[in-house]
């Protein structure tokens, strides 16, 4: 048990107010020339460390002992469709490797569906020392009940010290129901993940719009959940050593669920910016929707797709699908030309990860030139023009 | 139909900042709003009732303040509120806040509990789902519509990116609903006006099926938040300045030399 108690007779009044403007929930306030904590606490703890000497402590009980050396391990949950590997889980093998490696253990895949032995097969190939597959008629289509089951089955006979989730709409469902199953936490959409020596995984990730960034540590239960988008690790190439095949079952009550599907059927193929190479994006200084031929003049030139910022989606210019940042797509392309953004976080978190970075723009102090690589202050109108005329001209003059 | 919905008080905006002193956000003012994502799901709870009657129940959990979001939230069309607020509960992570939420729930009356698809502070878009687990109920994740509504179960449209799906879940569940799936309504003042007492229900941990403070706020909280940070800068940029001419010369060259550009 952590708490908070105050200890009135080291609380000056100077001191009671410098709590209360310490507290950055305004959960302090003065009472009776000391202070009481309200509702508003988040346990941030702040008061205690900055606050006057002894004023207010956290008083904690030991911690309690648990064994965690039971479990060990790196797991990835390895997302099928339709027997197809989802590609965010293969990139998660590749980082169960690097975190595995620090501590010596085991990287494990687990892999649920019907008729998946040959995504198994697969599996095994990329890096992970054991695939654990629940291969069964129930768990062809993803219904929460048998696939979380399958799932618990899995940590409480392998008991994994890590396990990693791939953040689509299927994984930020499931990991959090088997998470809250064992009682342990789950990190979503971590963009860093740090292997400990001691087997503690740091886990980082956005928050506010990703505005602030938190290191999140499990420390005290296991295993240390956590979930990544697509595209934050790179795709390790498939090789040839392969891991050993475990095919697992579970009992009829543990497949059957109530929940039926009526009808499940693939989205028509959109055309997906996440997936491509070059993307020229396309920004609020933009005057009208005409002008976007030229941003989509480059992209034909480079061989890429345009894209936008939410604005530019919102003001119908570009359908929604085209649109980067938190609220839209995250992408990672080789090459990315910002024309006329300002970079707000919020669209920069979508696409940070990419490879190179040029931003164009009129604003010398705009935000975007905090995560371009190549930073050009200019006009759009004249630049990109000019780009086009040398580019069809093929006067690359170094 | 009994129907509670989950609201959340955020900040009003995302664009916070850290004090670099003590390494804590900075909440200066007091700038709250409803978790834009909950309003669809309270729409759609709304909207349901219309179709097949019933009462709506908003719940939160959070601090006294966060009542403002409740009457928003009677005043959009709710029946009544649940306040879950208490001292032990500050600090809480995913688990906690679900185990929080799931005891509110627990003992009372209820079809459906829906959620929205995240918040915009902390944006793990978890807690429905393990509140769910909590509940021993199914849930769904993403659902964009619902399609039929019986005595015993609900069909639902869901979003699993590649693919989509209609299942049918028995009664009671958790329904996360997604983003944009509906355009919810405006709060009626006249509502608002006519509201002559508070009707918030409020709730400490004591209240709760399960008391044990161990189970709540930081001392339920399996992670642990060690440092938080703004995020880093580009590391190495070159910045050009000058004419279209030379700054568009200057980009091609590079662009050629990271072969971006092929000879025809």
């Amino acid at each position: 048990m952590a708490e908070l108690v105050i200890h009135p007779e080291q609380i000056t009044p100077e001191g009671a107010k410098a709590l209360v403007s310490l507290c950055p929930f305004g959960a302090i306030r003065e009472k009776d020339g000391g202070i009481d904590i309200g509702q508003e606490c988040k346990m941030c703890g702040l008061c205690v460390r900055k606050g006057p000497k002894g004023a207010v402590t956290l008083q904690e009980d030991a911690p309690e002992k648990t064994d965690l050396s039971d479990w060990k391990g790196v797991a990835v949950f390895c997302e099928q469709q339709e027997g197809e590997i989802h590609s965010v889980s293969r990139e998660l093998l590749g980082k169960a490797r690097e975190l595995a490696a620090v501590t010596g253990e085991p990287v494990y895949a687990l892999l649920m569906g019907s008729g998946v032995m040959t995504g198994a097969e697969l599996l095994s190939r990329c890096g992970a020392d054991k695939v654990f597959v629940y291969d069964a008629p129930e768990l062809e289509t993803f219904r929460i009940g048998p696939y979380t089951n399958a799932f618990s089955d899995f940590v409480r006979k392998v008991k994994p010290s890590c396990v990693l989730v791939g953040a689509t709409n299927m994984g930020r469902s499931l990991a959090p129901r088997t998470a809250a199953r064992f009682l342990t936490g789950v990190t979503a959409d971590c963009t860093k993940l740090e292997m400990r020596p001691d087997g503690n995984l740091v886990q980082i990730r956005p928050a506010f719009g990703g505005n602030i960034m938190a290191q999140i540590v499990t420390t005290r239960t296991r295993p240390q959940f956590c979930t990544v988008r697509s595209k934050v690790f790179p795709l390790p190439k498939a090789g040839e050593s392969a891991g050993e095949i475990k095919k697992m079952t579970l009992s009829p009550e543990e497949l059957f669920s109530a929940v039926q599907v009526l009808e499940a059927a693939k989205k028509p193929k959109e055309t997906d910016i996440s997936e491509a190479e070059v993307i020229v994006a396309c920004g609020r200084g933009f005057k009208k929707k005409d002008d976007l031929a030229l941003a989509q003049s480059l992209a034909d030139a480079l061989g890429g797709q345009i894209a936008c910022t939410r604005p530019i989606a919102e003001a119908g210019w570009l359908p929604q699908n085209r649109q980067i940042g938190l609220s839209g797509r995250t992408v990672a392309p080789k090459l990315i030309i910002t024309l006329g953004i300002s970079g707000s976080v919020q669209f920069a978190a979508g696409m940070k990860g990419s490879e190179f970075i040029v931003a164009v723009d009129e604003n010398e102090n705009a935000p975007i030139f905090d995560v371009a690589h190549y930073g050009i202050v200019g006009d759009l109108y004249q630049v990109v023009p000019e780009l086009l005329r040398r580019i069809r001209e093929g006067n690359y003059g170094v | 139909m009994e129907l509670i919905v989950c609201v959340k008080q955020v900040p009003g905006t995302t664009q916070v900042e850290m004090d670099p002193v003590t390494g804590t956000l900075k909440r200066d003012g007091v700038s709250s709003k409803m978790n834009p994502y909950d309003l669809f799901a309270l729409e759609a709870a709304l909207t349901l009732r219309e179709r097949c009657g019933g009462h709506i129940t908003a719940l939160t959990m959070g601090p006294p303040q966060a009542k403002s979001i409740l009457l928003e939230a009677v005043s959009m069309g709710a029946d009544s509120a649940v306040l879950l607020s208490d001292r032990k509960l500050g600090g809480a992570d995913v688990l906690a806040t679900a185990y929080a939420l799931s005891q509110a729930v627990k003992g009372r009356k209820w079809d459906i509990l829906f959620c929205g698809k995240q918040t915009t502070d902390g944006d793990t878009a978890q807690v429905g789902a393990e509140t769910a687990e909590f509940l021993g109920v199914p849930h769904v994740s993403n659902v964009t519509a619902i399609e039929d509504i019986a005595e015993d179960h609900v069909d639902v449209r869901v979003d699993l990116d590649t693919h989509v799906m209609v299942q049918r879940l028995p009664l009671p569940c958790v329904l996360c609903m997604d983003r944009d799936v509906n355009t919810p309504r405006l709060p009626s003042w006249k509502r608002r006006r006519e509201l002559t007492e508070e009707p918030i229900e409020v709730l400490s941990v004591a209240d709760l099926p399960d008391p044990d403070p161990k189970r709540y706020g930081l001392n339920g909280s399996p992670t642990k938040v060690e440092r938080i940070f703004q995020p880093e800068k580009a590391a190495q940029r070159q910045m050009i300045y000058g004419s279209a001419e030379e700054t568009a010369a200057a980009l091609t060259a590079l662009l050629a030399e990271k072969k971006f550009l092929q000879e025809v």
